[in-house]
């Protein structure tokens, strides 16, 4: 379980204006602001719940994750992964845990991550034929083949990751910090790394919490998210539910063999997209029933599809909202 | 749980396979290293020639090259890059992963640096025997004492080195870009150490000064005890001042790590 209770984490910034003189001046007199990149954030996760994590540039997704994971000592406020407390960097907890970074590699640059792994395994104190049990699981599932043996700078981006995710897992966590797992990797890739970690989740009961810059990853992933802006939460729960409070209304797509003015269409709902004869218009859920009954019985619409808006749009609607009003 | 000590212990042998292989993916820097510790050469062609008409102050031309071949022997052995790798680490937040495994960095730092000796020292160490069997033999020591805590004194001399640089490379927490700290103490090391030129030679200020800083512990110990016909007494000092500071070292290394790690703000997504 992970538990975060009024989480602050706080960073000095040192601060000065580009030039010379500024530089000189900041030699003898610095000037720091303070950011608050995480400001009193509660939130519970039981164990086994993919959990997406979501929040623009600079939210402090990355240093929640960073404080979960013991890396950063909070400011203020408590925080309990496992039964433990993360900054104490205990063997117990670090057993129980991974943290995997897209952007930082823990695999050994210069070596095959073969080594990396066996490193892993030494100084986790991973069991001999545990360990080949996993790493045979994980080769299967990843479909490492024989990257394990080629040296991790020579890796593409995607294998690399693969393997970044083994290494992360010989342990056999049942903690799961993802931050942006899938940057950079192709949609093929995405899915694969996406499918991997469902089913790791499943087969092991493992808590995963994930941070995505990709929305289909968190829409495939996560039933329950967080939003975070600014460092505070706004809001934690279902996925769909979230979409529903934020955005009730319907995407209907269709095509018509026929044309149909712009005004016909507004009659039904607002008028998003018009390419060809495909036609997508926003719908109140509570006229549905009337609009598509009018759109296949009247207008013989045909390839009909009903969808909830896309979570990008709900997000762009909800930071818009959540920022502050300029004084 | 197994116990973390005998946990560490168990990882010891995989650790120092991939330390060696880590030391031997790095090639060309490794051939760089090997080539540019000729610092003690350049002192010996120096003194040798000074030395070359008549002793300059006790020291024959056979004493310097003794010396500093003996310099170059230990320095092999103790120099460690740990305070610029730990500077690098925190500075592009790559620390994270090390902090994400349950072995303390100094422990981990430790194994990869000690793995790397052997190949470092691999063309300087066997040469520098050689010559200083053949041509500095006459001011080597042959007391059974001295010889017997060559080997400890070395390894002490390690530890002392390896603490220092440890925490050295801990004031990267506090000051991102600590390489001024760390030439500052490369000045004053090379100095008092006896490095650049035995500490006999120094003035006597400078000499006192250096008796109560680790330096001398750190090279100029077992050189002495390598060359010189020291009293037992004389022996025992020197050995209990390297044990004093290698005690010392480690709790400094560790006391810095502990109050900087907390400062550590593992930049980068």
């Amino acid at each position: 379980m992970i538990r975060a209770q009024e989480l602050t984490k706080y960073f000095k910034v040192h601060r000065r204006q580009p030039g010379f003189a500024n530089a000189m001046k900041s030699l003898v007199h610095r000037k720091y602001d303070t950011v608050k990149a995480v400001d009193g954030v509660s939130f519970t996760i039981e164990r086994g719940e993919r959990v997406g994590f979501l929040g623009p540039n600079g939210a402090g997704k990355t240093t929640t994750l960073k404080v979960l994971s013991g890396l950063l000592h909070p400011t203020s406020g408590s925080v309990e992964v496992a039964g433990h407390v993360p900054f104490k960097r205990e063997p117990q907890l670090l057993g129980k845990i991974t943290l995997v970074m897209g952007q930082k590699s823990q695999l050994i640059w210069d070596l095959p991550p073969a080594e990396t792994y066996a490193m892993n395994r030494a100084v986790f104190d991973v069991d001999q034929a545990d360990f080949d049990k996993r790493l045979g699981e994980l080769t299967e599932l990843l479909e490492l083949g024989d990257l394990v043996d080629k040296p991790a700078r020579q890796l593409s981006l995607g294998e690399r990751m693969k393997c970044e995710l083994a290494a992360a897992l010989l342990h056999g966590p049942t903690t799961l910090f993802l931050d942006e797992p899938t940057i950079g990797l192709d949609v093929a890739m995405q899915v694969a790394i996406r499918d991997f970690v469902r089913s790791y989740n499943q087969r092991h009961e493992a808590t995963v919490l994930l941070t995505s810059h990709y929305m289909d990853d968190v829409v495939a992933l996560c039933p329950r998210i967080i939003v975070i802006d600014q460092g505070k939460l706004i809001h934690d729960g279902d996925l769909r539910a979230l979409i529903k409070t934020m955005d009730p209304d319907k995407r209907v797509s269709f095509t018509l063999v026929e044309s149909i003015s712009d005004d016909e269409l507004a009659k039904l709902g607002t008028l998003l997209s018009k390419e060809a004869q495909r036609i997508t218009l926003k719908v109140a859920d509570r006229e549905i029933g009337t609009v598509v009954g009018h759109l296949l019985g009247t207008l013989k619409a045909a390839d009909l599809a009903i969808e909830d808006p896309p979570l990008e749009d709900v997000l762009r609607q909800m930071f818009g909202r959540a920022k502050a009003p300029p004084p | 749980m197994r116990s973390a000590f005998s946990r560490t212990l168990r990882a010891m042998p995989t650790l120092l396979r991939v330390g060696v292989a880590e030391t031997v993916a790095y090639r060309a820097e490794f051939l760089v290293w090997m080539l540019t510790s000729t610092m003690p050469l350049i002192m010996l062609a120096l003194w040798t020639s000074v030395a070359a008409e008549a002793p300059f102050q006790d020291f024959t031309s056979a004493d310097f090259v003794a010396y500093y071949l003996a310099v170059l022997i230990v320095r092999n052995l103790t120099g460690n890059w740990v305070a610029w790798q730990i500077a690098e680490e925190v500075r592009m937040g790559i620390l994270s992963m090390r902090l994400l495994r349950p072995i303390h960095p100094f422990i981990a730092y430790a194994v990869l640096h000690i793995s790397a000796v052997p190949f470092r020292s691999m063309i300087a160490l066997p040469l520098c025997v050689i010559l200083l069997l053949s041509s500095g033999a006459s001011a080597l020591t042959t007391e059974p004492l001295q010889i017997a805590l060559l080997l400890p004194s070395i390894l002490l001399a390690w530890l002392i080195t390896f603490g220092i640089m440890f925490a050295l490379g801990g004031t990267a927490f506090w000051i991102t870009q600590n390489f001024g700290i760390v030439n500052f103490y490369f000045g004053l090391w090379s100095l008092l150490s006896g490095y650049l030129l035995p500490l006999a030679l120094l003035p006597q200020a400078l000499r006192t000064i250096a008796k109560w800083l680790p330096f001398h512990a750190m090279l100029g110990a077992p050189v002495e005890l390598m060359m010189r016909h020291l009293s037992s007494a004389q022996v025992a000092e020197l050995i209990g001042r390297q044990v004093a500071w290698a005690v010392a070292s480690i709790l400094i290394g560790l006391a810095v790590w502990r109050a900087g790690v907390r400062r550590f703000e593992a930049v980068g997504g």
